[in-house]
């Protein structure tokens, strides 16, 4: 009998293997009845992602995943922040784990083309960097011949410095780490004369990790375009599209003077762009199955993209970073988002 | 009447065999069992394997080992092998295993030597030697590797000059942030002629040693075995070094702009991955030197006491050899868990296999492929290394009846 | 009449052999290389020691303070750091009013442990006493029913370590027995599909494994379900563990002298009869101190789960450290710390090893 049990047993697994599962509901859906956003983000990155003591996450990235849960769920705070390493937000992501990256990550035509992600927009227009100490003595990126380079692998990083070092007949020697942690400790314990990664995470490091911020400089030289903006997986057209649009929506309340103290007067506005922006003539939002106080929510929750910007990696800021290249495009900046209609 | 012989009567024929069918017959139990058995894990194994394909092409996740014969893009901090970002990605990871195995190699030799060391001295004759030997053995086994490797890498870069301040001996060795660096002979045909020579001495060494302790059985005559067949490797050597034109250029190691020109250098990485390897393991092979002395029964040190060894002659010509049948299936495992722990190297920046992979996972995606590669290396190394030294076991087992 | 006895000079008494001289004579200064030896490692000790207390103990900053700790780099160790950052390296990012829970679960748990280890304990009553104390414990950790959650990615440090040695060892023993009697089993497929399993594992670093298991099991799955990757991370070690722990468990097999297994087919026990009543209780006498030691392994192989981001003791010191540049530079100081911690549980662990063999008696006598 004994035997029998165990055939019929494992005949019942063998069936449900058989039954392959179909392919389960699209990511929207899971996200409206879970009743949360699950976001992937930085384990660290001061003015991008950050948690304070009392695990309270801050950010450039952290606000974006705010602002998307407020047009989803009506409610930004209704967000689980997932902090992932470079290595594994790809695969997180792609595994179904998190539902949207935003975590500092470059866009590229390999990362679009192959992993099986769509891109969501630029939320930060960044270029690659060097740090070195002001003993070096080193006024351009072209003099480290011979250089030790601290590098975090897991990111374009690696590429990039290969790319310039070749061009310029550098030789630099990369010293490739699992974890940033252990790459800017080397830095700072001397090991490597330079580290290297996009110019806002440098700023990021050298204010929050250098002892004396001022000992550290960071070189003329951007070495490549680091676009950075959030990701999301492929097969949901629909979440797709609201997730760019919160984010064209963001720069077009900028560029209308929308602001989080004064989105509900603008409500009353007449200017007709502003209107649409509002909701109040036009149901932009039902386009996206959303309802018509999508934006308003959106703003509200985190202000527009120069609030966004000057509040986490703004002037008044430790980072201290130029909106340069983030600026509107009407302002010297190329920041230019869709229009809203 | 003439006798004929009976004929020889036969046994009784055997009876027929007869397949039986039913789970009363243990036979036909175990061949079900085993048909359960595969066709269980058959069905797993499918069952993950149409999981991963489904997921991959929901993803459009791209797969193969294509992209090995793509150019790679990244630099690589020390290679054995020249390598430059332009050669393709299976040469990167033959960069990693190269790496890999350069630190397990001199990792495996030192920590041989160091834990045989201690594991002797646990039996010295001195309080102070046994104690610190205990303790030792018990200070490096109890904190994990990764831990000493950290506290090793923190060691060399934080308390280690920088490189226009390195730590001079003679103008030739230097101690920095870069490592240890030492000068090396300019490579050409007169150093290439001295190494073959070495090899051939290292043969004509082994054959000495062959016919001497053939000689001392016979004869009892005893014979250096250890400083002629060195003479011979150094005669070798020198031979060839003369035959090649005995050229006399070094390459002497400089502190020049950011880096050190010339010489070869240890890295801070290799030093610190080695050093943290040498001395975790050497806790281990102690212990397994312990046991294996241990296990000699007492009476063999008695009889060499009463012959009138010394405790050195008794130690190297009676309890080691003895021992080492013991020591050699423990002290196996050991060395494959060196050769794995070198996978933690990822942690302190030493480019081994694990960390090419990891930026190979990064820069392609393919994180399948890129970690079944990682398992198909380490599985290659310990699986040889098990067969060589199963070979060997069998050699030196102790031939039981 | 014969002369008067003259009592002669009596003879100096024998060398003596004990007390403390002795005990000199024999151990120090046995022969003269032993004799130098001693001499230049006092010497030794003489030179070194007197720096190393100071740079320990007397010049140390006790005071979480870190400018005096700045002022007294290369001079005093900081200890100020454990006594700022302690509560963050032993219990990671688990929200602040709420760590009363993970304190009270490691302690549950680690008595749970001791008692296991006391012979007093081994009654029928200990394995429901597991039954319990292992779901309180993931009840306080986690949450529900009555206490606030919290999510699995908070939860680390020492509580962490502890959890996933247990565990992985607790559910890798029965798998290693299965895997071990596989090993020695007549049919060859079921041999053969356990000879893979070990060497295919044993071959394999932890990290591939532990790589394997952040990376790949979700993609396992199918499409849309990702498990906890504190269930991950536990299946990939409880996977490893059993491969190592099956070795052992096969020595222990081995030693058996195969005259008991035919005792036991003569009284008609079936296989399983055999390998439960006769067999086995046998075997693992003779491992447990092989078991002890895949403990102590397993439990120091714990720290490698920093490298997929699961902050245990290690990981949360890492995380303690870096993320405050006021006591960066104080990081040898923390690795001493848990370097200490291990060594208290290891060294433990090690001992208990040691008792448990001579009670068994499985030393063989010279």
């Amino acid at each position: 009998m004994k035997p029998m049990l165990k055939l019929s047993l494992s005949a019942a697994l063998v069936a449900a293997a058989f039954a392959a599962p179909a392919f389960a509901g699209k990511t929207l859906d899971a996200i409206k009845q879970r009743g949360q956003l699950v976001c992937g983000v930085n384990t660290g990155l001061a003015g991008f992602s950050q948690a304070d003591s009392q695990g309270k996450w801050t950010g450039l990235d952290v606000d974006y995943c705010r602002a998307l849960a407020a047009a989803i769920l009506n409610d930004g705070e209704k967000v689980k922040y997932v902090p992932l390493t470079a290595q594994q937000r790809f695969t997180a992501l792609q595994s179904g784990e998190i539902d949207v990256l935003s975590r500092n990550t470059t866009w590229t035509l390999t990362r679009d083309a192959s992993l099986g992600l769509h891109f969501v927009g630029v939320t930060y227009y960044d270029g690659q960097g060097f740090m070195v100490p002001v003993k070096a003595k080193v006024k351009s990126a072209k003099q480290l011949k011979g250089a030790t380079v601290c590098v975090q692998s897991g990111t374009t990083t690696e590429k990039n410095l290969t790319d310039f070092s070749r061009t310029n007949k550098l030789d630099m020697k990369p010293i490739v780490f699992e974890k940033q942690e252990a790459a800017t400790g080397a830095y700072f314990s001397g090991r490597c004369i330079a580290f290297t990664t996009d110019a806002s995470g440098l700023a990021s490091i050298r204010n929050k990790d250098a002892k004396d911020p001022k000992e550290h400089i960071i070189l003329p030289e951007l070495i490549s375009k680091e676009p950075l903006g959030p990701a999301i997986r492929r097969g949901d057209d629909e979440f797709f599209a609201i997730a760019k649009w919160v984010l064209y929506g963001l720069i077009e309340a900028e560029e209308y003077g929308v602001t989080q103290a004064n989105v509900d007067q603008m409500k009353t506005s007449q200017d007709p762009v502003v209107m649409r922006i509002t909701g109040s003539s036009e149901d932009m939002g039902k386009l996206l199955g959303l309802d018509k106080e999508w934006l308003v929510r959106v703003v509200k929750t985190t202000g527009n993209y120069g609030e966004m910007f000057a509040r986490n990696v703004g002037e008044k800021t430790p980072l201290n970073l130029p909106r340069g290249a983030n600026n509107l495009w009407n302002k010297g900046g190329i920041q230019y988002a869709p229009p809203v209609r | 009447m003439s006798a004929e012989p009976l004929p020889t009567p036969r046994g009784p024929s055997p009876a027929p065999r007869r397949r039986q069918w039913s789970f009363r017959s243990e036979a036909f139990r175990g061949l079900l069992f085993q048909l359960f058995a595969v066709v269980l894990v058959g069905c797993g194994i499918w069952y993950l394997a149409h999981n991963t394909l489904a997921n991959m092409a929901a993803r459009g996740i791209q797969s193969g080992f294509d992209f090995l014969a793509q150019p790679a893009g990244f630099d690589i901090g020390e290679t054995v092998i020249p390598y430059d970002a332009l050669h393709p990605y299976w040469r990167a990871f033959l960069v990693g295993v190269m790496n890999t195995l350069r630190v397990a190699l001199v990792g495996i030799v030192l920590a041989t030597i160091l834990g045989t060391l201690v594991g002797i001295g646990r039996f010295s004759r001195n309080a102070i030697v046994r104690g610190l030997c205990y303790a030792y053995v018990e200070f490096f086994r109890n904190i994990p590797v990764l831990i000493q490797l950290l506290m090793w890498y923190l060691f060399f870069t934080d308390w280690l000059p920088p490189i226009f301040e390195a730590f001079n001996v003679g103008g030739l060795f230097l101690l920095s942030k870069a490592g240890f660096s030492f000068p090396v002979p300019v490579w050409s045909f007169g150093v290439a002629l001295a190494l073959v020579g070495g090899l051939i001495g290292l043969l004509a060494a082994w054959l000495y040693r062959r016919w001497a302790l053939r000689k001392f059985e016979a004869t009892g005559r005893v014979r250096s075995l250890f400083w002629v067949p060195l003479a011979i490797v150094a005669a070798g050597m020198v031979l060839g070094w003369l035959v090649g034109g005995a050229p006399t250029a070094w390459s002497i190691p400089r502190a020049e702009g950011f880096s050190m020109e010339g010489g070869a250098s240890a890295t801070p990485e290799f030093l610190g991955v080695l050093l943290g390897l040498v001395f975790y393991t050497a806790g281990f092979i102690a212990e397994v030197v312990r046991a294996g002395i241990a296990s000699v029964a007492g009476g063999q040190v008695e009889a060499a006491g009463s012959l009138g060894l010394t405790r050195g002659m008794a130690m190297r010509l009676v309890i080691l050899p003895q021992a080492l049948r013991v020591i050699i299936p423990p002290l196996t495992s050991q060395y494959l868990n060196l050769t794995k722990n070198s996978s933690l190297a990822v942690a302190i920046g030493y480019p081994d296999v694990v960390s090419i992979a990891n930026t190979s996972l990064n820069q392609t995606g393919r994180a399948v492929e890129a970690i079944s590669i990682i398992m198909a290396v380490y599985l290659v190394i310990s699986l040889s290394t098990s067969a060589f030294m199963n070979w060997y076991n069998k050699r030196a087992a102790i031939k039981e009846r | 009449m014969s002369a008067v006895f003259q009592p002669i000079a009596p003879r100096p008494p024998p060398v003596r052999t004990t007390g403390a001289v002795a005990w000199l004579r024999a151990n120090l200064f046995g022969d003269w290389m032993s004799g130098v030896a001693t001499l230049a490692m006092v010497a030794a000790a003489f030179y070194v020691l007197p720096g190393a207390i100071e740079w320990l103990f007397t010049h140390a900053v006790w005071r979480p303070d870190a400018d005096a700790c700045q002022k007294a780099r290369g001079e005093g160790a900081c200890w100020g750091v454990i006594v700022e950052k302690w509560r963050f390296i032993m219990l990671g990012r688990y929200p602040f009013e709420q760590q009363w829970r993970p304190e009270v679960a490691t302690v549950l748990l680690m008595g749970l442990l001791v008692a296991s280890c006391i012979r007093a304990f081994w009654k029928w009553w200990l394995g429901l006493l597991w039954l319990v104390v292992i779901p309180a414990f993931f009840w306080l950790m986690g949450g529900g029913f009555g206490l606030p959650r919290v999510p699995t990615d908070l939860w680390g440090g020492l509580p962490l370590t502890v959890m996933l040695a247990t565990l992985s060892i607790a559910f890798a023993f029965p798998l290693s027995i299965l895997v071990a009697l596989g090993r020695r089993s007549s049919l060859p497929a079921i041999r053969t599909l356990c000879i893979v399993y070990v060497e295919l594992v044993r071959g394999v670093p932890l990290i591939s494994v532990l790589f394997m298991a952040s990376f790949l099991f979700p993609l396992f799955l199918p499409v849309g379900k990702s498990p906890d990757v504190l269930l991950r991370v536990l299946v990939g070690i409880t996977l490893f563990a059993a491969a190592y722990l099956a070795e052992t468990v096969r020595g222990g097999l081995q030693a058996i002298p195969s005259g008991q297994v035919e005792a036991a087919r003569s009284l008609g026990l079936t296989y399983w009869q055999t390998q439960r009543k006769i067999v086995l209780p046998q075997a693992l006498a003779i491992v447990v101190p092989g078991i002890m030691n895949s403990f102590i392994a397993i439990f120091k192989d714990t720290s490698l789960v920093t490298i997929v981001s699961l902050y245990e003791l290690t990981g949360a010191l890492g995380l303690a450290l870096n993320s405050d540049a006021n006591w960066r530079p104080f990081k040898i100081e923390g690795y001493f710390f848990i370097a200490l911690v291990y060594f208290a549980f290891c060294f433990a662990m090690s001992r208990y090893s040691l008792w448990i063999e001579k009670r068994v008696g499985v030393s063989r006598t010279r």
